[in-house]
């Protein structure tokens, strides 16, 4: 309810209607007299929204450009394939499990790598890996082999096939990640849907991001999702597109037709992060890009 | 306040007779140690007169006739304690397991209940006599003059307040150090009472107080109170195992989950409210029905159908065990727990018999640290690992401990349990070592992979059609192999690729198995 006066107790109440009718200045007059629009706060501020809290990324270019991952919010990072976006989901993830926090991983496609996650710092005691089998078939595969090899129809009917797994794996996906949310506890929680093919990430029902969205608001979790183009639409308040700006040891010699010798290592990937959105500022979001590098770690 | 005290002379020796009462007759012996080096360590009556004595050696015995070995079975003797702690508690509620063939009881307040103190001594005496244990009982008003007296003297002795002095007199004072008790400290105190010319405990007792304590100290002093019978302590008293267990056996067999989350509910109820009483928590929860006309398990039951019996159906049975990570106490979670366990393994017939056990521990403390990050509630994250266990699979979901080998996936899964590690872990990484990731495909796509001078030139891959076309760039090898002396030896060559996608280029690691010659792309750097 309003406590301002939408109209001067002194003026008199005549229908506007015949007012206009006989005086247009008297329309005028009381226009006059209503409180200037400028004056009275819109519904959407009346309630002072506290800014959420930000935490590391654990990569310092990153922390620049977006100000760190926000607690109680979605992040989407998209990418396509050798962008960077493990690296980036690695490092969010070693600086979690630095903190002590408790971490979840969903891995849609069981594509979560160990030892590289050992090399990035990952603390395991404290994270969850979820692996979403991508083993269970609609269709029993064995029939799709023995139609034959090699041909373009059995090359769909793989397709197919493995697109029938990934709907599977990825409604067992955000069925743990609801579990998860509701359960609560987690200081981050990473969907992994890097493997998902878009077409396939791209039916996931906007109501599952919101309400992602609605079970991570007023927490302290920060829900983290990697998938290869923009999904959660709206419901992400900061959204991130990695790409890789130049395969290092790899574009430079593809370009200058080098052929590279035995013994050459692939030193790492230079990434290329550009954000796209962000709820978190009360202004337009200015395109901002950011460039790390990763470095490839070889055992031995 | 009186006291008993049962005392078994020759433990090992005794409880082989309970298991063979017909050796009572014989001279026997019980050895020790491993062959050749065996020793014996326990003679009964018979077998002393024959010459026999404990040090001999296996060789020396052989050679006495009539005498029966046995090796010392700590097995059979366990059971002969239990069954000594069993008599003793039939009599009193207050007992003290003061060795493996001691045992005290306080009689205080027996009398009106059992009669007088020597009949109790010698009902004693006849229960564990029928428990197949020669014991000597002996009562005093003191526990400590009680076990001397029960050592000392065989048979039934009852010393009257008072007179203990007089009573255990004639005793030698090696009765004061229990059996086989060779430690130095009681070696040398024998051999300085050998050179006093003490040989009884009434000589011990004799000796003056301030003498005594100035040569041997406090120790001294409190054996000489032991000679006189002077001492006086309370017992400590056994506690029983505490057992937490709800059985229910069933009219009617039970087919449906309902009905048994049901039942199982209220178990749950009573051993909740049990454990709450004591002041305990559980960790440990074990399920075992007894089903009917199952199809597969063993069958433990099957009573003989003879001419107009009823045949009764075979049982068997079926076991469940819930570990959890933190102690709880709250029914509704165990319930929830069982049932989704039994959905994931249901038992496959109808149960007849429910029996639920509970683990009693500690119940953890409430209160984590102010300055600790929060973790999910134990209670909370239990429920959701077995949902999630439930929807992808039991040993899909956990955390993961890397292996100690250079094996590809050499990692096994755990149980997730972060409450229990406070400390950190590993070292804290810097921001600019960040490490190029890579994205595992499982299981490895095959691939058919064409060479040019022995370097993968193309590259085609039927189950990722993204992975099809020229590589634009490889290095490699890198060899690797291992577990050669194993069944599962593995050996591979390592590459990685570029090759051109629509989106850009992408960066694989291409593997060829050495062993079988197949390619396999095993995932991406990403």
């Amino acid at each position: 309810m309003s406590s301002f006066p939408l109209f001067p107790a002194a003026a008199e109440r005549r229908p506007m209607a015949s007012a206009a009718l006989k005086s247009p200045s008297l329309i005028f007059e009381r226009l006059a007299a209503i409180p200037k629009l400028a004056e009275v706060t819109p519904a959407s501020r009346l309630e002072v929204c506290p800014l959420p809290e930000m935490v590391s990324s654990g990569i310092r270019e990153m922390d620049a450009l977006t100000g760190g991952l926000p607690r109680g919010c979605l992040t989407e990072i998209c990418g396509s394939a050798s962008s960077g976006r493990t690296s980036l989901l690695l490092a969010a993830l070693a600086a979690a499990t630095q903190r002590q926090e408790a971490c979840a991983l969903v891995d849609a496609s069981d594509a979560f790598d160990p030892a590289s996650a050992a090399r990035a710092g990952v603390d395991f005691a404290r994270l969850l890996w979820v692996r979403c089998e991508t083993n269970s078939p609609r269709r029993h595969p064995s029939a799709a082999l023995r139609a034959g090899s090699g041909t373009e129809k059995n090359r769909q009917k793989h397709g197919d096939l493995y697109r029938s797994r990934m709907e599977s794996s990825v409604e067992q996906a955000l069925r743990a990640t609801d579990l998860l949310l509701q359960s609560g506890g987690f200081g981050l929680v990473m969907i992994d849907l890097g493997d998902v093919p878009f077409p396939t990430a791209r039916r996931i029902p906007l109501t599952s991001w919101f309400r992602f969205q609605r079970a991570v608001e007023h927490t302290p979790t920060v829900l983290f999702v990697i998938t290869q183009a923009p999904c959660a639409q709206t419901c992400a308040s900061l959204l991130l597109k990695v790409s890789g700006k130049k395969l290092s040891a790899v574009g430079s010699q593809l370009s200058a037709k080098i052929s590279p010798t035995h013994a050459q290592l692939l030193d790492g990937l230079q990434v290329q992060g550009e954000l796209l959105r962000s709820r978190l500022e009360r202004k337009p979001v200015r395109s901002a890009t950011a460039a790390f590098t990763t470095k490839t770690v070889r055992a031995g | 306040m009186p006291f008993a005290c049962i005392f078994v002379s020759d433990f090992p020796v005794q409880a082989w007779l309970r298991i063979e009462p017909e050796l009572r007759s014989q001279a026997l012996a019980v050895l020790e140690g491993k062959a050749p080096l065996q020793k014996v360590f326990a003679v009964n009556e018979n077998a002393r007169r024959a010459g026999v004595d404990p040090g001999m050696t296996r060789l020396q015995v052989e050679a006495c006739p009539g005498l029966v070995l046995r090796a010392r079975s700590l097995l059979q003797e366990t059971a002969a304690h239990a069954a000594l702690l069993d008599c003793a508690h039939s009599f009193s509620p207050k007992i003290e397991d003061a060795g493996p063939n001691t045992i005290l009881l306080d009689l205080t307040g027996l009398q009106s209940l059992f009669g007088s103190l020597t009949k109790i001594a010698r009902d004693l005496a006849r229960r564990a006599s029928a428990l197949g244990l020669g014991v000597s009982v002996a009562v005093a008003a003191n526990p400590d003059t009680a076990m001397l007296a029960a050592r000392g003297f065989s048979g039934i002795s009852v010393i009257a307040e008072g007179k203990e002095a007089e009573e255990l007199g004639s005793l030698p004072v090696e009765i004061l150090f229990a059996e086989k008790d060779e430690s130095p400290e009681s070696q040398h105190l024998l051999g300085t009472f050998r050179r006093w010319g003490i040989r009884h405990l009434r000589e011990l007792a004799a000796l003056p107080d301030v003498a005594l304590s100035e040569r041997l100290g406090q120790q001294g002093i409190y054996w000489q109170k032991l000679a006189r019978g002077t001492t006086f302590r309370t017992l400590v008293p056994v506690e029983p195992p505490l057992l937490f267990e709800e059985a229910i056996e069933l009219e009617y067999p039970v087919v449906l989950l309902e009905p048994l989350a049901f039942l199982l509910s209220r178990m749950l109820q009573q051993l909740c409210a049990r454990l709450e009483a004591r002041a305990l928590a559980t960790q440990e929860l074990r399920l075992s029905l007894d089903l009917e006309n199952g199809a597969h398990g063993e069958e433990i039951f099957w009573k003989d159908v003879g001419a107009g019996a009823v045949a009764r159906p075979a049982r068997q049975h079926f076991h469940r065990t819930l570990r959890l990570p933190v102690p709880l106490l709250d029914p509704k979670t165990f319930l929830k727990l069982l049932q989704l366990d039994l959905q994931a393994h249901p038992p496959g017939a109808p149960i007849v018999k429910i029996h639920l056990a509970a683990e009693p521990v500690r119940p953890r403390a409430a209160q984590s640290g102010l300055f600790l990050p929060p973790s999910p509630e134990p209670e909370k994250l239990e429920l959701t690992l077995a949902r999630i266990a439930g929807i992808v699979g039991e040993n899909k979901v956990g955390s993961l401990t890397l292996l100690d080998t250079h094996r590809p996936e050499g990692f096994q899964m755990q149980r997730f349990a972060p409450a229990e590690t406070r400390e950190k872990s590993g070292t804290e990484k810097d921001s600019d070592d960040l490490v190029t990731a890579l994205r595992i495909f499982r299981p490895a796509a095959p691939a058919t992979v064409t060479l040019c001078e022995d370097r993968p030139a193309f590259i085609a891959c039927l189950k990722r059609k993204e992975i099809h076309g020229e590589i634009l760039w490889a290095a490699g090898p890198w060899r690797s192999s291992g577990d050669w002396w194993e069944q599962d030896g593995w050996a591979r060559d390592e590459w990685d690729i570029a090759v051109q996608q629509e989106t850009g280029i992408a960066l694989y690691r291409l593997v060829r198995d050495r062993l079988s010659g197949r390619w396999l792309v095993e995932g991406t750097y990403d």
